[in-house]
């Protein structure tokens, strides 16, 4: 019996060992090259706008309309609770404070991770399995300079706007469903949210949270796509795994983050 | 296949667009523009009880926001709560001036009135509000209630 | 330097984690020939090629290209090195992102400041060189695989180098394609003045074109000669290679019990 345990106990530990540890420490060593290549995708810059049009510039429709969607329903959602105390001018700093501290963020950094996240991962991943980061190799071009770096500042450039216009546009949901539809009173809506929403508290928080989000989203993607095994069961694979570990990731470091953003107050 | 031109033009939307949206949020949600903490000066206020008082909290005068709680501390020496006031550089006030916390409706959030005296000096930063006025207490006051009733039904006797 | 050999392999020995992949390798590549490495699936040709493209490392012995120790040069040594090295991939690898012309026109951007007139000028001459010149538009996805494997051709060649490696040029490709590629890579080895290392196991198209041979089994060098030599050779496996015979050294049957035995055991 005891042999047994110890057996499982054994096997669990080398797969802990053997899946997380040693990958999160390549994952790490990957990150570091990744930071030192990084001077051709600001020298040439184009190489990095490029990779914008495809993460940002292609996630904005999700983001723009799922954004508008989660603003309505907090103005609904909110007005309800908010009508029973008494309290509906307070809708304003409901929408306003849930989207900027948490929401915008997190659930951007959420369609981020399965719409360009996963993109990335393939896009890299393929280019493994078809050779492609090996020929370049071969041409004496850093792939991780030339294919890497330009995707992962694209990210880290893209997550923030994109976080921004979620709340943006969450903000004007909740404007339209609680101003326009219901009538709370469009002064009040204004003037309780810019007493309630701090700058630095609140707005500059969230963009915090979304630049590191952006990081840990993009970081992932690129790692799983460079590291995925070059057939198409291992890029498919490393593709879902993006999706599930980063999003995991988004949440945990929403936790931490807002933990030691939003202490004691 | 996109043309570089093209490439360039979208990016440029949405960086536009995504700005766009950090200046609204910064703006218009948050309200960066009327009040800024660069042009404010500080003041303090010392109260005996400041309630349900929280860092942020507005500061207002015949209604009007002008400034906002810095800090709270308790002072050891003294006892009481020591409350940092930041009021923005356009308002003045006079020197003799007090400070009361209020409550926003019955159950609202609580905040700082500032009623200006009549002292031809103004306040400048570091300056110590000498007038001021704790919060009300809700529980201080119930209590304060029944016993007045009681003593009202002893009177009788 | 003095030798006219462009590559020497000396006792090299390389493995993967465990598995022993090439067993102590001796090979020369002399200047201006074409020379091929020839062998069953999984016996380290490819690996070797990697070798001499400075992308793996040998765990013993020397890879000689130019004369410089592949395996001993720093990163930025080995980048100038493979600056003048040309590798076509097995299915090409062209970057599916960008069209023929500017897969062509890749390195030239990348390790060149040439004005863009003068980089079309190369590039289409260098499409035209394989014939391709009409298809410098084209996307990757929209080529035949003959087609892209010449376009992924053009593109090893963009800088005229003085060593250019095959590896497998002639897989999946049909009879036209296959003789195209395979007089391409003749033509353009001796019109660059290159020297060129073919990775195959398509016996019949190497003996038409190369100078030299390897044949390689399980790690080792088994046999080496020239096309009449090979053609001529007695060796058992090394007939059984070139002729295409199903059952010899190479046995049919993967190593299994007794066929007897295996289904009587029930």
């Amino acid at each position: 019996m005891t042999g047994r345990i110890a057996e499982l106990m054994r096997a669990l530990g080398a797969r802990i060992v053997n899946n997380w540890i040693w990958r999160l420490g390549f994952a790490c060593r990957f990150l570091w090259f990744t930071l030192k290549e990084s001077g051709a995708s600001f020298r040439r810059f184009h190489l990095t706008i490029r990779e914008i049009y495809f993460t940002g510039v292609l996630s904005l429709i999700i983001i723009l309309v799922s954004g508008l969607f989660v603003g309505m329903v907090l103005g609904l959602q909110g007005y309800d609770t908010l009508v029973r105390y008494g309290s509906s001018e307070a809708l304003g700093v409901l929408v306003s404070l849930s989207l900027v501290r948490e929401l915008g963020p997190v659930v951007a950094g959420l369609l981020f991770a399965s719409r360009a996240g996963s993109a990335i991962t393939a896009e890299i991943g393929l280019m493994k399995a078809t050779e492609q980061l090996s020929a370049m190799e071969m041409m004496a071009v850093d792939p991780i300079a030339r294919v890497v770096a330009p995707r992962f500042w694209a990210g880290v450039i893209s997550m923030p706007l994109l976080a921004a216009l979620f709340s943006a546009m969450g903000v004007f949901g909740g404007y339209l469903v609680g101003v326009r539809l219901i009538g709370v009173d469009e002064g009040s809506f204004w003037s309780q949210m810019q007493a309630a929403v701090d700058f630095r508290e609140d707005v500059l928080n969230g963009v915090i949270k979304s630049l590191v989000f952006g990081v840990a989203v993009t970081w992932i993607a690129v790692y799983e796509g460079y590291d995925a095994p070059p057939t198409a069961e291992g890029v498919s694979g490393a593709t879902t795994r993006t999706v599930v570990t980063s999003s995991l990731a988004i949440l945990a470091l929403d936790f931490v983050l807002t933990a030691l953003m939003f202490r004691g107050h | 296949m996109m043309t570089r031109k093209e490439l360039d033009l979208w990016v440029g939307i949405f960086a536009v667009i995504g700005i766009g949206a950090l200046l609204f949020l910064s703006l218009k949600v948050a309200n960066l523009a009327s009040f800024s903490a660069a042009d404010s000066y500080q003041v303090n206020a010392k109260f005996d009880n400041i309630g349900g008082l929280k860092v942020r909290a507005p500061v207002k005068s015949a209604g009007v926001v002008v400034g906002r709680v810095g800090e709270i501390r308790f002072d050891n020496e003294s006892f009481e709560a020591v409350v940092a006031l930041n009021i923005d550089g356009r308002y003045q006030f006079p020197k003799d001036s007090s400070a009361k916390i209020l409550t926003s409706g019955l159950l609202g959030e609580q905040y700082i009135g500032l009623s200006p005296g009549g002292d031809s000096v103004n306040l400048k930063g570091g300056d110590t509000l000498k007038l001021t006025q704790s919060a009300v207490v809700l529980e201080n006051l119930i209590g304060q209630f029944l016993y007045n009733k009681a003593a009202e039904g002893d009177g009788k006797k | 330097m003095a030798t006219s050999n462009l590559v020497e392999v000396q006792n090299v020995t390389f493995s993967y984690d465990e598995r022993e992949v090439l067993k102590d390798i001796n090979l020369v590549v002399p200047q201006g020939k074409v020379v091929a490495i020839m062998g069953l699936s999984g016996c380290g040709k490819t690996t070797l090629l990697r070798l001499i493209g400075g992308a793996l490392f040998p765990d013993r012995g020397e890879v000689r290209v130019a004369g410089r120790v592949v395996n001993k040069l720093g990163d930025a040594e080995l980048f100038a090195l493979r600056r003048r090295m040309g590798m076509l991939f097995q299915f090409g690898a062209l970057f599916t992102d960008i069209s023929s012309f500017e897969n062509v026109a890749f390195q030239m951007r990348e390790h060149t400041n040439l004005p863009e007139s003068i980089i079309r000028d190369l590039a289409l001459m260098k499409l035209q060189a394989v014939g391709l010149r009409g298809a410098a538009d084209l996307m990757p996805s929209e080529l035949s695989g003959g087609m892209a494997r010449r376009v992924a051709l053009a593109r090893s060649i963009a800088l005229d180098p003085m060593l250019m490696m095959y590896d497998e040029p002639f897989t999946g490709l049909d009879p036209i394609s296959l003789g195209v590629i395979g007089q391409l890579i003749r033509r353009l080895n001796d019109s660059l003045g290159a020297t060129s290392i073919v990775v195959t196991h398509d016996v019949a198209e190497a003996l038409e074109l190369v100078d030299y041979v390897y044949y390689m089994s399980a790690g080792k060098v088994e046999f080496q000669g020239t096309p009449d030599q090979v053609r001529a050779a007695g060796l058992s496996s090394l007939r059984q290679f070139v002729y295409g015979e199903p059952d010899g050294p190479v046995p049919f049957h993967y190593p299994a019990p007794d066929y007897r035995q295996d289904l009587l055991a029930q």
